[in-house]
């Protein structure tokens, strides 16, 4: 009876831990940020000057930054990621051909992000630059640009994936019925597939989103780090994530490490948000029920 | 449907199959590119001296990764030491109390703490560990790792207990066995593979993550084994060797790139064989 008791202890003290890990993140990021959030208060959200050397810290670009970046990509990675969807989830579902490309979907969600910032610093900055010195802009190579098409290429498995699913899930007569009303396949996907799978999509494509807001070493390698608010796709700015991935160790005094923590805070809330109701979104289509 | 022609239909639909096939195979490019630049760069610098000695300074030429191969392998089994254990136990209160209101929320908690982007994870080793103790460590970083890894391994025992029967656990209880050797010794063997799995999935998963270990492990360029001390990772490597000056640093960065690529491979790998061989199936 003793080991029995011990048994439930045991487990619910491992529940235990992970909800009070759970809250401690969150209340030992608000504790880190409360100096700078007393001391700049909400204006922090929106100012956009960030000098260490004054002391004065706003998080505005950081903020821009990320949020310009990851609806970039993720408008980039969508026709892709659709189509992958629709060709593995409808088209060809079994065969070498569906198995290769998942498996190179598979990869690309396992190629560490760092060698994503490495290849896209020695291939991708010169390409942009090569096409920014054609378009008479400054050649900076590095910018939001490059960082979203980094970007576009990480989430391409997240969003597809969960696509590919939803769309599997397509009931069968559904598309016989139409088919037999002498729909075209096109018409097929376009009236009944993406009507039915819709909700399935966005939720695959919100999960994306919060990929590729918290997304840090592929960015901060090639957003160029500048930080102040970017006046166009291709100039130089830098992330909330890529921020604090470049600053963090240079913090000496409280209120510049207690702001880079407030931004730490504002991505933790910014992401928690999108998952959620990215989750509940796929939850409620029910392709977790699938398997 | 409509009142267009039908050849209007027929082209509109090859057309739109052939765009959806060109669209899918293009985002294929990126990743034959990556493994392209990856395999032609690195692969000449890819030897066993490569592999066992330690970094040379700035303008030497050669030097290896073995520091940060080993640093890569002490912090991966550290996070596991540290959340593997809870990870699974967790799993399992999930598994078997499904309706109660705890277990909501325990979800919702994994649902939170897989959402976290890793760098938020290293703030808080950095405050949890790191600014307490003075000084960076990899210890600091496998606690970041292990918080990164714990979500992944609650899921996956989760997942997989939920897919073994009822009757197994009844027939066990039946005989009068006691619940707790029930659940180590018939449920458990019964989930092993699932749950081993999710661990090597969520092994592939922090082995290359580098932006929680760059406030916490640090890096270093000698060979550490002491984890209250910084130390080195493949990952970070890569990070410091590709945003040097140094053209001899960014030939050795595409070389450990290679080694850490072929590392997630095999874990990836392994765990798909071990999901598809000796599946979980009732």
């Amino acid at each position: 009876m003793k080991q029995e008791k011990a048994f439930r202890v045991i487990l619910g003290g491992a529940v235990g831990v992970v909800v009070v890990i759970v809250v401690a993140i969150f209340l030992t990021l608000l504790w880190g940020s409360l100096p700078s959030l007393q001391r700049f208060g909400l204006g922090f959200v929106t100012s956009t000057t960030w000098n260490p050397v004054t002391g004065e810290f706003g998080g505005f670009p950081f903020l821009v930054g990320t949020l310009l970046t990851s609806f970039l990509s993720l408008g980039l990675s969508l026709p892709f990621s659709l189509a992958i969807a629709i060709l593995l989830g409808e088209f060809f579902r079994e065969g070498w051909f569906a198995e290769t490309m998942r498996s190179a979907i598979e990869l690309l969600a396992g190629i560490p992000s760092v060698i994503y910032g490495f290849w896209g610093l020695f291939f991708l900055v010169p390409a942009i630059r090569y096409v920014e010195l054609s378009l008479g802009v400054s050649p900076y190579g590095v910018g939001v640009l490059t960082a979203s098409i980094i970007l576009a290429i990480m989430i391409i498995p997240y969003s597809a994936s969960i696509a590919i699913e939803v769309i599997a899930l397509v009931p069968r007569d559904l598309k016989e019925a139409a088919l037999s009303l002498g729909a075209t396949r096109y018409e097929v996907v376009r009236t009944v597939i993406i009507p039915y799978a819709r909700s399935g999509i966005v939720g695959g494509i919100l999960l994306a989103l919060g990929r590729a807001l918290g997304e840090t070493m592929a960015v901060t390698m090639v957003i160029g780090n500048k930080n102040a608010l970017p006046d166009s796709i291709f100039s130089p700015a830098n992330t909330m994530a890529s921020v604090i991935a470049n600053e963090f160790t240079e913090a000496t005094d409280e209120i510049y490490l207690s702001s880079l923590i407030e931004i730490g805070l504002l991505l933790f809330l910014v992401t928690a948000i999108v998952n959620a109701i990215g989750k509940y979104i796929v939850h409620v289509t029910g392709v977790e029920r699938k398997e | 449907m409509n009142e267009q022609r039908i050849w209007i239909r027929t082209v509109k639909d090859h057309i739109f199959t052939l765009f959806v096939a060109l669209l899918a195979l293009l985002s294929v490019v990126p990743l034959i590119l990556i493994l392209y630049h990856i395999v032609g760069n690195g692969i000449a610098y890819i030897n066993w001296s490569f592999l066992v000695s330690l970094p040379n300074p700035v303008g030497v030429e050669g030097g290896g990764i073995s520091n940060a191969i080993v640093g890569t392998v002490i912090l991966v089994v550290l996070a596991c030491v540290l959340s593997v254990p809870v990870g699974i136990a967790a799993g399992i209160y999930l598994s078997e109390n499904r309706y109660k209101r705890l277990s909501y929320w325990v979800s919702v908690a994994v649902d939170i703490l897989q959402s976290i982007p890793s760098i938020v994870l290293g703030i808080i080793a950095y405050l949890w560990v790191v600014r307490p103790a003075g000084t960076f460590s990899a210890f600091s970083g496998g606690v970041a790792l292990a918080l990164m890894m714990l979500p992944i391994i609650v899921r996956a025992t989760d997942e997989t207990l939920k897919l073994i029967p009822e009757s197994l656990k009844e027939a066990a209880l039946a005989l009068g066995v006691p619940y707790w050797r029930t659940i180590l010794r018939v449920i458990l063997p019964a989930g092993l593979s699932g749950i081993l799995t999710g661990i090597l999935l969520g092994i592939s998963r922090i082995a290359g993550e580098t932006a929680p270990l760059l406030f916490t492990a640090f890096g270093s360029p000698f060979m550490v084994l002491d984890p209250t001390r910084p130390m080195n990772a493949l990952p970070l490597l890569i990070f410091n060797y590709a945003t040097s000056p140094y053209q001899h640093w960014h030939s050795l960065a595409w070389a450990a790139s290679l080694v850490l690529v072929a590392m997630v491979l095999i874990f990836n790998l392994t765990a798909k064989v071990i999901s598809t061989r000796w599946k979980v199936r009732f």
